[in-house]
Formats: structure tokens, sequence, C-alpha cells
């Protein structure tokens, strides 16, 4: 199989674009769709500062890379969740991108760790309040990276999900009728109120095979076993069944996803999500940060766990 | 130094495992017998990448990496 622009020979295929790329040409299309997805939303331009929320795992190193590669002023955030080997092993990997190829490029990575922090790891906190892991992780992680961007003056901050993390969020929320979760869906989200950093998600127009495949080309080294508290969990299995059905028919994720970010678009009638942020969030009363109830789900999911036991959240 | 081996060496992810597989055949062919769907790996021989209509033989080493991931 040889390469659609150059005709060398190629080391992916990727039907959903009718087409195959050696590394070079592949590296360029990985590139330009980055680029397409940040011009097309305005997601940031030259001169933001933009923190990127990175794991260890393939997205967000590939994330961090391309910006870098591109010419963005790109930092990082790690937080230490606190899930024993696995944590240290995608902190080594966290801290080897950081210092062989962000460094060089003047990037630097902040740390954050839960344990040090709130006194307990995630596995302890999301028994302690008897809520999935995966939820409390979410709660934890989206509370760490809009306070790191807000304490250090970030314009934008970004996170690696690409568009198989989109197309599965997209056909859960359907599945229930969660309508109310479909207009934070988009890959870009305003800083609405005081408190609240812009969000972007420049990989929404990437397959998650794309991105492995530019780590393992690019020899970008990320953790590639799973977390250990995400097995079983629901969006794996709206994942499996997307890719059967791209396998079928390709194209269908991104018809899926990209097809819905169209409608959104086309709705011009309806209020801003500036607009409704501002009707229905206020400040938490324990911390600052902008929720819709008198106190922010991070802080009601400490105060639980502290009742339960004492050394949390100290 | 590597044993002689009459199959090919394919490890695998998730647990992590090796498993012996007759060659030559194409990696498509490959993936459809252990009931692997292209979209979700990538296979990587030594270190490089591979498409599906590549030929692997006996004497290759070959890593077939799941690439999805996430939870919520």
């Amino acid at each position: 199989m040889n390469c659609t622009k150059c005709k060398s020979k190629a080391v992916i295929k990727l039907p959903r674009h009718h087409a195959a790329f050696c590394k070079s040409c592949f590296n360029g299309f990985v590139h330009d769709q980055v680029a397409r997805a940040i011009n097309s939303q305005k997601m940031f331009c030259e001169e933001d500062r933009i923190l990127v929320a990175v794991s260890g795992g393939k997205d967000s190193l590939a994330l961090w890379d391309i910006l870098l590669k591109l010419g963005y002023k790109a930092d990082a955030l790690y937080v230490n969740l606190g899930i024993g080997r696995y944590s240290e092993r995608s902190q080594d990997k966290v801290r080897q991108f950081a210092g062989t190829t962000a460094a060089p490029l003047g990037s630097a990575l902040h740390t954050h760790t839960v344990q040090q922090e709130e006194g307990a790891g995630i596995r302890e906190l999301s028994m302690l309040v008897h809520r999935p892991t995966c939820s409390a992780c979410g709660t934890i992680k989206r509370y760490q990276f809009n306070r790191a961007a807000i304490e250090h003056d970030y314009d934008v901050m970004a996170t690696g999900h690409n568009l198989d993390d989109e197309a599965a969020r997209l056909l859960g929320n359907v599945l229930h009728w969660q309508e109310e979760y479909l207009d934070k869906q988009g890959p870009s989200l305003p800083a609405s109120v005081e408190g609240f950093a812009k969000k972007v998600k420049p990989l929404y127009r990437l397959t998650e095979r794309e991105l492995a495949a530019y780590c393992v080309l690019n020899r970008i080294d990320y953790i590639v076993e799973e977390c250990p508290m995400a097995q079983g969990a629901r969006t794996l299995l709206y994942k499996e069944v997307l890719n059967r059905l791209e396998t079928e028919s390709p194209g269908t994720k991104q018809t899926f996803y990209w097809g819905f970010l169209d409608r959104q678009k086309k709705e011009s009638t309806r209020q801003t999500m500036t607009e409704k942020d501002q009707t229905v969030l206020r400040p938490c009363a324990t911390c600052g940060q902008p929720t819709t109830a008198e106190v922010c789900s991070y802080c009601k999911l400490m105060v639980k766990a502290k009742a339960t036991t004492p050394h949390v959240g100290r | 130094m590597r044993a002689y081996h009459a199959c090919m060496l394919v490890q695998l992810s998730h647990p992590t495992r090796t498993v012996e597989v007759k060659g030559p055949k194409k990696v498509k062919d490959l993936l459809r017998d252990l009931h692997l769907v292209v979209e979700a790996h990538l296979v990587i021989r030594g270190e490089e990448l591979v498409t599906e209509d590549e030929m692997i033989s006996d004497k290759d080493r070959i890593e077939i990496r799941p690439v999805i991931s996430g939870g919520s």
C-alpha cells in the first residue's frame, strides 16, 4: 500500500478519508487536522498561553507535542490521582516527555497530587462518598485543571479528548436523552463567568487510533495499559460498538459527532452558552469556583469524605 | 538470543500475553483470526507500524496494541 500523497510506502491506512499515508505525510495530516480544529472553532491564537491537561496517555501527550510543534505556547498540568503503580508509571511518562521534548522548547510542567492536597487518593475518596471512581475522578480533574488555569493566568485550557471520546459521550447522552449535557459537548467552551477557564478540545477531528499511531511513529512513550479503575466503564462499551460500526461503514464516528456539531451551530436562535451560564452559575460558597448549586460538586465530595474519615481534606 | 520458533510471536495487551501464530499471513487476517477489530488496534512489527495489507512471517516480532482508553 502506498501513500496517497507522495506514493512512498504507507504506514497507516485511513478508510474514513479514503487515504493511506507514510510517516511524513501522516504527521502533516495530523497537524493539519488540529490546526483546522483550532481555527474553525476559534480556540486560541498564537499569543495565548495554553495549559494542556496531561495524563501520560497517548492523547494528551500527542496534544502537547502537536501544539508545541505548531508553535503555540503550551505548558501542561499533571494531576496524580493516587492510583498506586498506575499513577507512578503515568507520571514517569509525563516527566520523561516534559524533560526530553517540552522543556527544550521552553514549556513547563505543573504537578498536583490529590493525596497530598486532600489526604486521600481517588480510590479511597470514591469509596468514601459511594460514587463510581470515574465519576469522582472527573469531578476532581475538572476542578484541579480549572483552578490551575485560573491561578496561573492561562488564557485557555486544552484537553486531549478525541473523536472517539466525543462520539461515545454523544451516544451515551442520546441513548439516555440527557439533553442538558448536549450543550457542553462542543469542542470549545467559553470562559462564560468569572472563575471559569475557557476549555478546548483540539483533537476532536482525530480518532484514538490515529493518535496512538502518531505517538508510535514519533516515538512518544505513553502509558499503554488501561487505567485499572476504568475497567467495565460504560464509555468503553460505547467505543467498542462505534468501532464495529466504523469498521463496517468508515466515517460513521465523524458523521455522528460532526453532524451533531453542525446542527448545534444552526440553532442560532437559542440562548448562547455564555448567556445560559451567566443565568445559572454562581460562585461556590466554599471555594469560589462557578457552580449551579450553593456548594460545588468538588467541595461536596470533600465534605462528605471528611465526614466519613477525619484525615481527608485536612 | 531468541529461541527458534516455527510460529510468529504476537504480543497482546489487556491482559499482557504472548500467543504463537503460524505465518505467513496478512495483517488483516491475523487480526480477524484473533477476533480483533482493525479500528481499535495498531499492528507494530519490531518498532514500525504496518498496514492491514502487509504480509508478516514467522520470523517477525509482532505487537498488537489496543488504542481504546477512557472511563466515566
